[in-house]
């Protein structure tokens, strides 16, 4: 649950009040809610800038890390923090946010926020503290004019577990009844991270294969017609023997498609070896490395084309002769 | 011209001429010549460079059309216009044997997938050209070198595999070019000696461009070749 006329903390600044949470609580169907806060901070580690996306969830409640791989999740309600593995952070570092030193008491995995910075989960209260808190001296800016800021009970979203058999997009209206809240279901999320957040990257990098899939055809095109020329005399000793051309493109399409299988074998295993080492989490789906094999297959074709066209074009005659 | 058996000839060329370009730059590579070659004859195209005789061995191996003339191979009148480059190419599969000055072989293939190969483009099955092609590589002595790789062959070695993949499909008709040019003195008699066993055993015709003096004596007719004529026949039988 969002604020009204935003698509979530994620992807819109999005501020509800911090009671929201025992509303949605009860309304039939949710089995659990709990409330969370986002925010990106950059901190220093060891003298290294970390760039941190904080989530601050109730440690009882829905919205905290999916599993924990090394240490524990939060136990007490301050300055502890359960970090991704990606953030480098060790079981027991110290690590300063705002004002206030935290203790990573555990270690999750695969948490990263859509621009790839690795996710830290902290009590909701701290996350509260960290986000709304103002530095002294603007807090006594605010009071001298008369103002104490914005109040500290606002989180950026509910998140509501429901209850097996019922349904989203029931309790999703109920909320939207409400008027000042808006519901995402979980495909809704999905849509949004894929259609709107990471859009702009996945057009980027959809461009950068793009190119690297001309570049390679034009690669396997020229090693293609450079071992194909290097067999001329062979391939018009074939053709003055009497085989047919469709056995002379078999072959040099053989050996297009060889260099594609050796090329995506490679490539694939040193995706599936290092891709874990990337900022931002790289998932890759069987249909998604059966699309790619495809595409490989397709580009090693359209490149043996040259050398298919320089092979036909052997005259038999010149197998004669020294 | 020819030498004539009580047999049809293998091969007939009759009043062949092939001219290459026209008006200022034509060249005439082949003028009105007619040979005939009888099954079980060894024989020999003899001529300067440029005198014609691999345009004759091309157009007798049904690579290049001729201008004018007719070509007959094993009875079957090629070129008449009912060709195509398809047919040329089973009828050289089927009905003609190619040897060359460089063995050609197939460098990533062994001994005997090199004569297979040529029984497999025919459909043959593996088995059956693997087990024909040990047969062709013992009948040719050099069965003992089936597994060796082309490189590892010696020159007399390589150009008896290349006769084995050329009688590989049993073809009646055998052209060769320089097939004794990068052998010494010895090797080239042991090389004409089994075409020569090839011509008796399987009643083919031989047709070989030479120029290797030290073999003139292995042939039953050689033709000389000069400007595309065909000037002598000397019959050293």
């Amino acid at each position: 649950m969002v604020e009204a006329n935003t698509r979530g903390p994620f992807a819109e600044a999005s501020r509800i009040p911090g009671d929201t949470r025992e509303a949605i609580a009860r309304i039939a169907g949710v089995e659990e809610a709990g409330s969370v806060t986002y925010q990106t901070v950059e901190a220093e580690h060891q003298a290294k800038k970390l760039r941190l996306y904080v989530i601050g969830y109730e440690p009882t409640r829905p919205g905290g890390p999916p599993e924990i791989i090394e240490g524990r999740t939060l136990g007490r309600s301050h300055f502890e923090l359960v970090a991704d593995i990606s953030t480098g952070l060790e079981l027991g570092a110290k690590l300063q946010l705002g004002r206030n030193i935290f203790t990573v008491v555990g270690r999750t995995q695969y948490q990263v926020a859509s621009g790839g910075d690795p996710a830290v989960f902290i009590a909701l209260l701290d996350a509260q503290k960290l986000q709304f808190d103002l530095a002294p001296p603007a807090s006594r800016v605010q009071i001298a004019r008369g103002t104490s800021g914005p109040g500290r009970d606002t989180v950026n979203a509910v998140v509501a577990r429901l209850q097996p058999n019922s349904s989203s997009d029931a309790v999703a209206t109920t909320v939207k009844r409400w008027k000042h809240l808006a519901a995402i279901t979980q495909e809704g999320q999905e849509l949004i991270l894929t259609r709107s957040l990471v859009d702009r990257a996945r057009r980027q990098i959809g461009l950068f294969t793009s190119l690297l899939l001309v570049v390679s055809a034009v690669i396997i095109a020229l090693i293609i017609y450079t071992m194909t020329m290097e067999k001329l005399k062979q391939i018009a000793t074939l053709k003055l023997i009497g085989a047919p051309d469709r056995t002379i493109i078999a072959m040099i399409v053989q050996q297009a498609v060889a260099l594609g299988i050796i090329g995506f074998v490679s490539g694939a295993t040193l995706i599936f070896n290092i891709k874990d080492y990337f900022p931002r989490r790289v998932v890759l789906e069987a249909d998604n490395v059966a699309i790619l094999a495809a595409i490989v297959f397709s580009v090693c074709l359209v490149a043996s084309g040259l050398g298919v066209r320089a092979a036909l074009k052997v005259d038999p005659a010149t197998a004669l002769g020294g | 011209m020819t030498a004539s058996p009580n047999s049809t000839p293998l091969v007939r060329v009759k009043n062949v001429s092939k001219h290459f370009g026209d008006g200022e730059s034509r060249v005439d590579a082949l003028r009105d010549v007619s040979i005939d070659v009888f099954p079980g004859q060894v024989i020999a195209l003899l001529g300067p460079s440029g005198s014609g005789k691999s345009t004759l061995l091309n157009v007798i191996g049904c690579i290049i059309e001729p201008s004018a003339g007719t070509l007959e191979l094993d009875g079957d009148l090629v070129f008449d216009g009912g060709w195509l480059r398809s047919d040329l190419r089973k009828l050289r599969l089927d009905k003609i044997g190619f040897i060359f000055q460089a063995h050609n072989l197939i460098p990533f293939l062994d001994a005997t997938d090199n004569v297979a190969l040529v029984l497999q483009l025919a459909n043959a099955d593996a088995d059956t050209a693997r087990r024909r092609a040990l047969e062709l590589l013992d009948y040719l002595e050099v069965g003992h070198r089936k597994a060796a790789m082309p490189a590892n062959l010696s020159g007399g070695e390589a150009q008896r595999v290349a006769i084995a993949r050329a009688l590989a499909n049993r073809p009646r008709i055998i052209l060769a070019d320089e097939p004794t040019a990068a052998l010494d003195s010895k090797r080239a008699g042991i090389v004409m000696d089994l075409l020569r066993k090839v011509a008796i055993e399987q009643d083919a015709a031989i047709i070989a461009v030479t120029h290797d003096e030290k073999i003139f004596d292995r042939f039953d007719n050689i033709f000389n070749l000069r400007d595309g004529r065909l000037e002598e026949e000397h019959s050293t039988t």
